[in-house]
């Protein structure tokens, strides 16, 4: 009995194609990512809808952290120096101008800044710190910070002052926080969160369907 | 295309004696290959943030220091939203009377048809939301409610301290949701 041979294929699959399009994917990822930087201010910020990208330079950062801590960022060089000597000469601290400079956040009550810059900065965990220390309404030591900050500017562009908190930090830092802005006339503020899209059936979505641009 | 063309080209034939090489092929396995390209790709797929931070803007009312300097708002266009410990979310409109009988529980959940309601029911010029978290809230309330605003598109919101009296309400009234879920 004779069968019907079936003629035998081969089952190597040409793997080329293939190849090309993960190299190609693996190219625009490693092209496109940029490496979160390790933060030593863990922050779980909250979402908003608002679509505008918060500026990335000429910033001063102002952090709460989730026991309503306040840490305090800025990203020019020149313009801390120029507080650093202002708080020296202002408020006899001592400090080391250099190590200032170099610092990437502040986060210690003016009394133990000098020990804190003598820390080393991979040392510097948020969670050890002490704080800024806004809780004395009395004597909030940011309403010094912001003015120093804002002399520091004096005549220049504003920079743009930016405030990222942590979803449970409780609102009194919050309030501590705006309130050393407004003693300094600071009344513009951005607060830096993730964005999430829009709810659907709401009337904002209902603008962004009909095109009308957002105010931002 | 993975592969070359390695036979001799048309009917060339050898003379006789002259041996032919062993044909190798050139064919490479590319799977560990691909195995590896995509492992990568996962990888940074992965790490990779895309989404940049947003920022939203928020303009602070300059503190008035004579009462008679401070933005009057009508009455009846007024609600009031208090944000309570554990997400809770309390409003009022207009005054809060001395029983507290206008004083009603919400949730971030239903405070959005609360909103569009009164919104509905009052002329755009009167309408204004006032916002006050007490102690209890935390950030991601504030913002949250303050995102509400612009989802609503609700022009006219201020964020205001909270008085003592409204501060015991919530907290007593904390603890009543508290009990009752």
């Amino acid at each position: 009995m004779g069968r019907a041979k079936l003629p035998r294929k081969s089952t190597n699959i040409d793997m080329t194609a293939m190849c090309d399009v993960a190299f190609l994917l693996l190219s625009f990822f490693i092209l496109t990512t940029k490496f979160k930087p390790a933060e030593a201010i863990a922050v779980t910020q909250p979402n908003s809808v608002s679509s505008q990208v918060a500026p990335e330079k000429d910033f001063v950062l102002i952090t709460i952290d989730k026991d309503g801590k306040v840490f305090l960022t800025m990203d020019d060089e020149q313009k801390k120096e120029v507080v650093a000597n202002a708080l020296n000469s202002t408020q006899n601290l001592g400090l080391n101008v250099a190590a200032f400079k170099k610092s990437g956040f502040f986060g210690a009550p003016f009394t133990s800044l000098a020990s804190f810059l003598s820390i080393p900065e991979e040392q510097r965990k948020g969670d050890k710190l002490p704080g800024i220390s806004v809780k004395d309404t009395a004597n909030n030591e940011l309403v010094t910070w912001m003015r120093l900050i804002k002399d520091a500017y004096m005549g220049q562009k504003e920079p743009a002052i930016l405030l990222k908190g942590d979803n449970a930090a409780k609102f009194p830092a919050f309030k501590a926080v705006v309130d050393a802005f407004k003693k300094n006339d600071i009344l513009k503020f951005q607060m830096v969160t993730t964005p999430k899209g829009v709810p659907e059936g709401t009337e904002l979505y209902k603008q962004a369907m009909r095109g009308v641009k957002r105010e931002e | 295309m993975a592969e070359m063309d390695t036979s001799s080209g048309g009917g060339h034939k050898k003379g006789p004696g002259v041996k032919k090489g062993k044909k190798l092929s050139t064919r490479v396995d590319l799977t560990p290959m691909v195995d590896l390209g995509f492992l990568l790709i996962t990888f940074f797929i992965f790490t990779t943030t895309m989404s940049q931070p947003t920022a939203m803007k928020l303009f602070l009312p300059k503190d008035a220091d004579k009462p008679e300097d401070q933005n009057k708002a009508k009455q009846s266009g007024v609600i009031t939203i208090l944000l309570g410990k554990d997400n809770h979310v309390f409003y009022y409109e207009g005054e809060l009377d001395n029983a507290a009988s206008n004083f009603k529980s919400s949730s971030f959940k239903d405070i959005r048809t609360v909103l569009l309601d009164k919104k509905a029911r009052t002329p755009e010029k009167d309408l204004v939301v006032i916002l006050k978290p007490s102690s209890q809230s935390t950030y991601r309330n504030v913002v949250d409610i303050l995102d509400e605003m612009t989802i609503n598109v609700l022009k006219r919101y201020a964020l205001v301290d909270i008085s003592e009296v409204e501060e015991k309400l919530v907290a007593a009234s904390d603890g009543n949701v508290t009990a009752s879920n």
